[in-house]
């Protein structure tokens, strides 16, 4: 799978403060693309660069393999954290003007609007003012500039907020559809169980340096401990617990079950599953085993503190 | 550029469709006509005539005030001589005379000349004192005169009356007051492009702020670049000024139609009076009108337009860049003020260099020198060119005009791409300096 963007060795200072340090990413195509990162990491100016809104110091950017250049504006779409539209201006008019930037035609510009009015079934909106609309209607109008003129790369930076879990829903089902029509997705959120839920790729920036980045499944795998959550019925539990310090490093656990069994967290070290799991079965009845997967949420904490 | 030319259209229709500037175009005009109206029935209102008492011991100079053939229509003098002056003194407020005149008995004129007085409760005015002053000098350098045993009759005869004839070196004759004329039409324009620069540069910045503070100028710059945006918006915002400009002058024209018109009626009764005589003044008015229509015609009327419309573009974009990048580096119009400052002074300044140092002197080094500051030069020159400014002083005054519209396009652009991105602290001097090296 080639990649739709690839951002090499990125510099960018403000005067003295370095917002991004030599960063390097590659989001494939087609994936939905995690950008994590606590406040002031440089996410914001990392996607302003792909935006060309602002320019890196050094460092380059290909997107579909070529040299990002003005002409890349349309096929990007771009919902930023700070939302906002002309307050007074229609809402039609407003969309037709904005997407008319991005290099629609106004009669293709309008024939798009068209189908996505009727899509988030918003068409009796076109002659109001943004003034008039509540937050959450003038977000989805926000949505609906962003996805206008078909972009290939989508950038959304918090697409979430202010949306009831409704509208929220209806938003996220919009994103996974333009996946499956061959968009790939950059999604910076603080959200973690929406990465959890959408993301396939992950990166994760952290005062000013990329610190991970790979297929979420594979950053799983690199953060797991070989950690086993075990829940087990025993009469003996001392004997038991006696014979698994012995061996491995044990944590009480807490997870949810309906028996009143003994719960713990088993660190594994080299040891087989299979091995821990013999040794349970000797000790008592086991009603729950299964490996701890660290949570995007876990690895961004762990990795944000450690460094 | 199809781009910019979708923003100025955006910029000037959102413009124009605002409620404000529909009232503005409209009734701006009516309010001036109004008030102009107004302005002209105070004027016309019989001043009341204020009363100075004149207590004349010397019986030298009562009759300069009171004879019939000095008419004075905001004063009116009385012959208080008899009376006493304590009493006079006294009775200035009682009475309502405005002053009393206090002339000594005394024939030498030396000591004549520092012991007149002039009793009032208020302070009068310069003109009025000045008045007082010509006309006794005037009769006491004539009773000087007359004692030193010259003639008046040869004095008289000795006074030169001068009137100069101004006349061109193209070998045409002048009207007089012309150069007021001059001073009216490029003082207008001066005056006009001003009112612009200040009323469309604001509207720039007002509209910078706005995308800055709806948020929206990410989304936009994301799609363009800032300095696209920058121009769209300072080109779409001067065709609305120029649409207004030019709605004002049909409606001026029509006016002036209308006024005409309304005028030609009043004056149709008084022409009953005495047909020759009406003729006869026609007849001179018409060749005033006639002349000074053909030295309006003689007025360098080409420069002076093609000046309008150059100086307005170069002092309208210069100004307007600045309004631009000032609007990016603040968040809210509060924030504005320590910024427009600086703007407005040279504004200021030029317009009085134009009212008081061009009318003295058109060509004077102040005038030259301020007429080619680019941030000056357009109202100054403006004001120049009735006068007729030598074309090499357009040429370099227009070359730096534009150059630093170049230079300051540039560096606003800087400001702007650093300050649309930036929320929530008010920037310094300082800070702006420093976005100017990112």
């Amino acid at each position: 799978m080639s990649n739709i963007l690839e951002v090499n060795k990125v510099v960018k200072r403000y005067g003295d403060y370095v917002a991004l340090n030599e960063v390097t990413l590659a989001v494939p195509k087609g994936s939905i693309y995690g950008l994590l990162g606590p406040n002031g990491a440089g996410k914001t100016s990392l996607i302003r660069i792909i935006n060309q809104i602002t320019l890196p110091d050094s460092g380059q950017i290909l997107l579909d393999g070529e040299k990002l250049q003005p002409k890349h504006v349309q096929y990007i779409g771009y919902l930023p954290e700070e939302r906002g539209l002309y307050n007074t201006m229609k809402v039609g008019e407003q969309c037709l003007y904005l997407a008319q930037m991005k290099g629609l035609s106004k009669a293709e510009a309008k024939k798009q609007l068209e189908y996505w009015f009727d899509r988030l079934e918003i068409q009796g909106w076109w002659n109001k003012k943004i003034q008039e609309l509540s937050k959450g209607m003038a977000q989805k109008i926000q949505f609906v500039v962003c996805v206008l003129h078909k972009p290939k790369l989508l950038i959304f930076d918090e697409p979430f907020s202010g949306f009831d879990p409704v509208n929220a829903n209806i938003i996220k089902d919009e994103i996974l559809k333009l996946r499956e029509d061959g968009a790939t997705i950059i999604f910076s959120t603080h959200r973690m169980e929406s990465v959890e839920e959408l993301c396939d790729h992950i990166a994760l920036i952290h005062k000013s340096n990329k610190l991970i980045e790979g297929k979420l499944n594979d950053v799983k795998r690199k953060f797991k401990t070989n950690s086993y959550e075990v829940g087990i019925l025993s009469d003996n539990v001392e004997g038991l617990m006696y014979d698994i310090t012995q061996k491995f490093t044990v944590r009480p656990a807490n997870f949810k079950s309906l028996n009143d069994s003994l719960k713990l967290e088993i660190q594994l070290g080299n040891a087989s599953p299979n091995d821990l799991l013999s040794l349970l079965t000797k000790r008592g009845q086991v009603n729950h085993f299964v490996e701890k997967i660290p949570t995007v949420n876990d690895i961004f904490i762990q990795t944000v503190s450690d460094k | 550029m199809s781009i910019i030319s979708l923003i100025i259209k955006r910029e000037f229709i959102s413009k124009v469709r605002n409620k404000s500037f529909i009232v503005m175009t409209f009734l701006s005009p009516l309010l001036f006509v109004a008030l102009a109206g107004f302005v002209g029935y105070l004027s016309s209102m019989k001043a009341d005539t204020k009363q100075i008492a004149i207590h004349d011991e010397s019986g030298l100079f009562v009759k300069e005030f009171t004879s019939k053939n000095k008419k004075d229509a905001d004063y009116k003098y009385l012959d208080l001589s008899l009376v006493d002056l304590q009493y006079l003194k006294d009775s200035i407020t009682n009475e309502s005379y405005e002053g009393l005149l206090y002339i000594p008995k005394s024939t030498n004129s030396k000591e004549l000349e520092n012991s007149i007085q002039f009793i009032s409760n208020d302070s009068p005015s310069i003109s009025f004192t000045q008045k007082i002053q010509n006309i006794i000098e005037a009769k006491l350098t004539k009773t000087n005169l007359v004692n030193a045993n010259l003639d008046t009759l040869v004095i008289n005869k000795a006074q030169a009356n001068v009137n100069i004839n101004l006349t061109k070196a193209s070998g045409e004759e002048s009207v007089k007051g012309l150069n007021e004329i001059k001073i009216g039409i490029g003082g207008a324009f001066g005056y006009l492009i001003m009112m612009f620069i200040i009323i469309y540069g604001n509207m720039v910045m007002r509209s910078v702020i706005e995308e800055k503070t709806s948020r929206i100028v990410e989304i936009i710059i994301s799609s363009v670049k800032p300095f696209q945006l920058m121009i769209g918006k300072i080109i779409g915002t001067s065709l609305a000024g120029l649409l207004q400009f030019f709605i004002w002058a049909a409606i001026g024209l029509l006016l002036m139609f209308a006024a005409s018109a309304f005028f030609g009626v009043n004056v149709g009764p008084t022409a009953r009076i005495s047909p020759e005589l009406m003729d006869a003044a026609q007849q001179e008015m018409a060749g005033t009108v006639q002349m000074y229509i053909k030295e309006l015609w003689n007025l360098p009327i080409a420069s002076i337009l093609i000046g309008f419309v150059v100086y307005f573009i170069g002092g309208y974009f210069l100004y307007s860049s600045f309004y631009a990048a000032i609007g990016a580096a603040v968040d809210n119009q509060t924030d504005s003020q320590q910024f427009l400052l600086p703007i407005m002074m040279p504004l200021i300044l030029a317009v009085y260099i134009g009212f008081f140092t061009v009318i003295n002197d058109p060509h004077g080094t102040v005038a030259v020198i301020f007429s080619m500051i680019p941030l000056t030069s357009p109202i100054v020159m403006l004001m120049r060119i009735p006068f007729g400014v030598p074309l090499w002083q357009i040429a370099i005054s227009v070359t730096l005009l534009f150059a630093s519209f170049f230079a300051v396009v540039w560096f606003a652009a800087k400001i702007y791409r650093i300050g649309i991105l930036m929320y929530g602290k008010k920037p310094s001097w300082m800070e702006l300096y420093k976005w100017l090296k990112y």
